[in-house]
């Protein structure tokens, strides 16, 4: 099913392994319809969800993911934390070990951090976003998004536009979308281009007008504040003027475009409020299906971790 | 592989069970049928059609995937977690009478999981329970309200049905283990 | 006291040398070399055929950690690692704590060293105090007191304005200027290579032009002042050409080294055999494959002048954190020389006599050191190389006090059989 016990990224996934995910998504989607929205299926497994990096949307989206599923949960965020006593990243992954926590989801700074627990402890590692790596349950629930809308992912023009080096959404995003057969864009000043973008396997382009042109789907990416201190852009109001998403932009996308972002929004600096909150906009249903991939996530990696018992 | 039930005696049994259901119920008011994924749903159908036929109404019919609710599910020493699927119950089940359908009743595990399930989507005023076949070897207090076929079999035997809708062919055969 | 090493070849390009000699060391100088000599009284020490004599290897660029962070590696620890890598000598890193810009942390060093007893020792001072780049330190002082040599390194000499005087003073005290090249702009906060591997993996790169412009700038500084330059732990192919074209301008004294790290791997080693490894993490980075051709180019036509370890132990609970939280650096002492025999001689990179001038005669040269020499009269300072030795590479089993090596499990062809200073036998390789 998973060959992996861990999710530590899309890079380690599959074609079909992410076809499964999905899949069973659209299974777990059914039970917030109901009017007991909990199943179970996790009884007596212990999650932790170890934030080390402020994150409202995504921890929220695990812990109802896990609470539909019935498993005991426990979250940790950094502020309340040893973390900032000193201790290290080991240390606090082996006092929480202690409680033997059958599966930890993780945020962390830190590029590869996830990566790292999953050498050293015996939980199986769920990454929530590392550095500016990957955040793998993120792609899934954008890819499950826009499979919903278009029936399909092999053939459409996504385009992602934004503060693309910085961005682990795009990085898993181009890997997901691509080994499903998507044409990638990626559209961005070319300040905030990673080294060798091309070679990523997406079309580079500095004009969010050839972007946007015939795409079935734009994904914003937000642009922080503090981009203008690496020199990166002078101002976010030239980035709006240059890059942001305006319903006059829009309007070279296909009729049926969808837009999405993986929050939190900056409005009027990558965003348009009207095409954020607009008809093509369908960003609240990416949180709501946020749950769904997570529930199928962690039903999936609990088989795993029986196997590896 | 000995066939033990071909479409003819299969498709009068179901016959038979939805004139059961008429003749308990006094009617098809307040009946719900949710048949238990894969081989409960077309059998779940059929009967629906049946009591149409019959009587000429429509009783509305669901699909429950138990998979969730399973006891066995992290348990398992090896082997890949099973395929969740869709649970579709369109319909409120509340003070209705469900009529649970399965296609083998043996330990009475899945019809246990079926139940926790179904008590999660409403309270519903009763559940009755329909088999195509019981096997015996009950591991669990329940018992079928019909019953299309009551089959003796060792618990190393294997009773599988196949129905059309699935499996192109309408029957259930009996397998014994191989080498015995 | 007499030792008489029989029956190997010596390579000693320094006086023409090579072929089978044997080498009489009296009273812990080189007595004399000639083709048999006989044992008279000697301790003779048999070697098997293929062994080479060499004079004593040399490490130009070590971090021993003494003061201040002997939880990573002391003199002590650090100079059986350098006598069990076949170096009889290193020169270490002022990067201490507190920073060696001072002869009284001179003095403790060699103070550590006498009592180790193992290895030479010669320590580098600090450009500036503190290496802030604020105010030259007291080279002359610092001079007398044993250093052979100046360099902020950890950091780059912070102005051009400091960079110039350092090189017109230390020109006057006849010792070179050595150079962590890196404009710190450019290097911001960066962890790996700038490139595609780092752009996939999420980690700040840090370009090789960094490296570069900071050597271009101090090779126009040397040829302003005349004074000697010489770039630490060269790893861009852009700065290989700069050396390149400054030698062959000619009217400069620039000098380089690359470690063996920097020829040997790329920075696709952030991704297997493990990713994220801090373990290849050092700064400069891993480069790609561009730039480690460029180093072995460089190494075959003389533009790299050494071959230098920047041997950077680090605690195993420093490198087991976040990738970049973890410190830059490995050891390098004990890897070296099969790595150079693996990678560069058996792979038919270079010959014998040019690895010894990688790791001896030329960076004896650099720091104007009484090795590098197999002259008669010279302190008895001897490697005993078995190049057909296999050796395996285990961390656990380095002497170093620490195991940060991505080299561990390597199965290499070339080793160190015995290693001499001032004709005592302070190493010897059962294995080889």
């Amino acid at each position: 099913m998973l060959r992996s016990r861990h999710l530590l990224g899309i890079a380690d996934l599959d074609a079909e392994e992410i076809q499964r995910i999905l899949d069973t998504a659209e299974a777990m989607k059914e039970i917030a319809a109901r009017p007991i929205k909990k199943v179970p299926t996790l009884r007596g497994r212990t999650v932790v969800n170890l934030f080390f990096e402020p994150s409202t949307r995504t921890r929220m989206s695990f812990e109802v993911a896990e609470k539909r599923l019935s498993a005991d949960t426990l979250s940790i965020a950094v502020a309340t934390s040893s973390v900032t006593k000193g201790e290290t990243l080991l240390d606090t992954v082996r006092n929480l070990e202690a409680m033997a926590p059958d599966m930890i989801v993780m945020r962390h700074a830190s590029s590869g951090a996830p990566h790292l627990l999953a050498r050293l402890c015996r939980s199986a590692i769920i990454n929530a976003g590392d550095g500016m790596h990957e955040h793998p349950t993120q792609a899934l629930l954008d890819a499950f998004t826009i499979r919903a809308h278009k029936k399909r992912l092999d053939g459409l023009k996504v385009s992602i536009v934004g503060d693309l080096m910085h961005s682990r959404v795009l990085r898993s995003n181009i890997q997901l979308l691509n080994k499903m057969g998507a044409e990638v864009w990626a559209c961005g000043p070319s300040t905030l281009m990673p080294t060798d973008l091309a070679r990523f396997g997406v079309r580079p382009t500095t004009s969010i007008d050839e972007a946007v042109d015939q795409a079935d789907v734009v994904m914003m990416l937000r642009i922080q504040h503090e981009r203008m201190h690496g020199h990166f852009i002078p101002s976010t109001r030239e980035y709006f003027s240059l890059f942001g998403l305006t319903p006059e932009r829009l309007r070279r996308a296909k009729d049926d475009v969808i837009i999405m972002h993986p929050g939190p929004m900056n409005r009027g600096v990558e965003i348009d409020s009207e095409v954020a909150d607009g008809p093509y906009s369908v960003i609240l249903e990416q949180v709501s299906n946020g749950v769904a991939v997570r529930m199928a996530v962690l039903y999936l990696l609990a088989g795993q971790e029986a196997e590896a018992d | 592989m000995p066939q033990v039930m071909d479409a003819d005696r299969m498709g009068r049994a179901l016959t038979r069970i939805a004139h059961e259901i008429l003749e308990r119920n006094r009617g098809t008011s307040e009946l719900a049928l949710v048949g238990i994924r894969t081989r409960g749903v077309p059998l779940a159908r059929r009967i629906a059609h049946s009591l149409r036929d019959i009587n000429g109404e429509e009783v509305p019919t669901g699909a429950l995937d138990i998979t969730l609710y399973r006891d066995d599910l992290m348990r398992q020493p090896v082997g890949p977690q099973p395929v969740v699927r869709r649970t579709e119950v369109p319909f409120s089940i509340d003070d209705k009478r469900i009529l649970l359908v399965d296609d083998v009743l043996y330990t009475g595990r899945t019809i246990r999981a079926a139940l926790d399930a179904l008590i999660d989507f409403g309270r519903p005023r009763a559940i009755q329970l329909i088999v195509l076949v019981d096997r015996g070897h009950r591991e669990l207090p329940i018992k079928a309200d019909y019953v299309g076929k009551n089959l003796p079999t060792s618990p190393k035997q294997s009773v599988q049905v196949r129905l059309q809708e699935i499996d192109g062919a309408d029957e259930v055969v009996i397998n014994d283990p191989e080498g015995v | 006291m007499k030792t008489l090493l029989k029956g190997g070849r010596v390579i000693d390009p320094a006086n023409g040398r090579d072929g089978e000699m044997d080498v009489l060391i009296e009273n812990g100088t080189i007595a004399r070399v000639a083709r048999t000599l006989p044992a008279d009284g000697a301790e003779v020490f048999e070697l098997r055929r293929g062994w080479i004599v060499a004079p004593g290897l040399i490490d130009m660029h070590v971090h021993l950690r003494e003061p201040g962070q002997e939880h990573k590696e002391t003199v002590a620890t650090g100079t059986a690692a350098a006598v069990a890598g076949g170096f009889t000598a290193v020169a270490c890193m002022p990067n201490t704590d507190p920073i060696n810009d001072h002869p009284g942390i001179t003095e403790l060093i060699l103070r550590k060293t006498a009592q180790a007893n193992l290895a030479r020792v010669y320590p580098i001072g600090a450009v500036s105090l503190g290496s802030r780049g604020e105010q030259l330190a007291e080279l002359g002082a610092q001079k007398a007191a044993g250093c052979v040599g100046f360099t902020d390194d950890g950091r780059p000499v912070a102005t051009a304005l400091l960079m110039r005087r350092a090189l017109e003073y230390a020109g006057m005290l006849g010792v070179p200027i050595i150079d962590h090249c890196e404009d710190p702009s450019l290097k911001g906060d960066g962890v790996a290579h700038e490139g595609y591997r780092a752009a996939t993996m999420g980690l700040r790169g840090i370009p090789g032009v960094a490296e570069s412009i900071m050597v271009e700038r101090d090779i126009a500084l040397a040829e302003l002042t005349g004074g000697a330059f010489h770039v630490a732990h060269m790893s861009a192919r852009q700065s290989v050409r700069a050396v390149r074209d400054a030698k062959m301008r000619g009217g400069s004294r620039v000098t380089c080294e690359v470690a063996p790290h920097h020829f040997i791997l790329t920075d696709e080693s952030l991704e297997r055999p493990t990713r994220y490894d801090t373990n290849v993490k050092m700064n400069p980075p891993l480069r790609e494959q561009a730039d480690r051709d460029a180093m072995l180019d460089g190494i075959a036509d003389g533009t790299v002048d050494v071959i230098a370890t920047d041997h950077a132990p680090h605690h195993l609970d420093e490198k087991l954190v976040e990738f970049d939280r973890a410190p830059f650096g490995i050891v390098g002492l004990e890897t070296a020389v099969p790595l150079v025999f693996d990678r560069l001689v058996h792979a038919g990179r270079i010959g014998l006599p040019r690895m010894i001038e990688l790791l001896s005669v030329n960076p004896a040269r650099v720091l104007a050191l009484p090795g590098g020499s197999l002259a008669e009269g010279r302190p008895a300072d001897v490697t005993i190389l078995a190049p057909d030795a296999p050796v395996s590479i285990r961390a656990s089993a380095l002497r170093s006090k620490s195991k940060n090596t991505p080299f561990d499990g390597w199965s290499l062809r070339g080793g160190v059989a015995a290693t001499i200073v001032g004709g005592r036998v302070v190493y010897r390789n059962e294995q080889a």
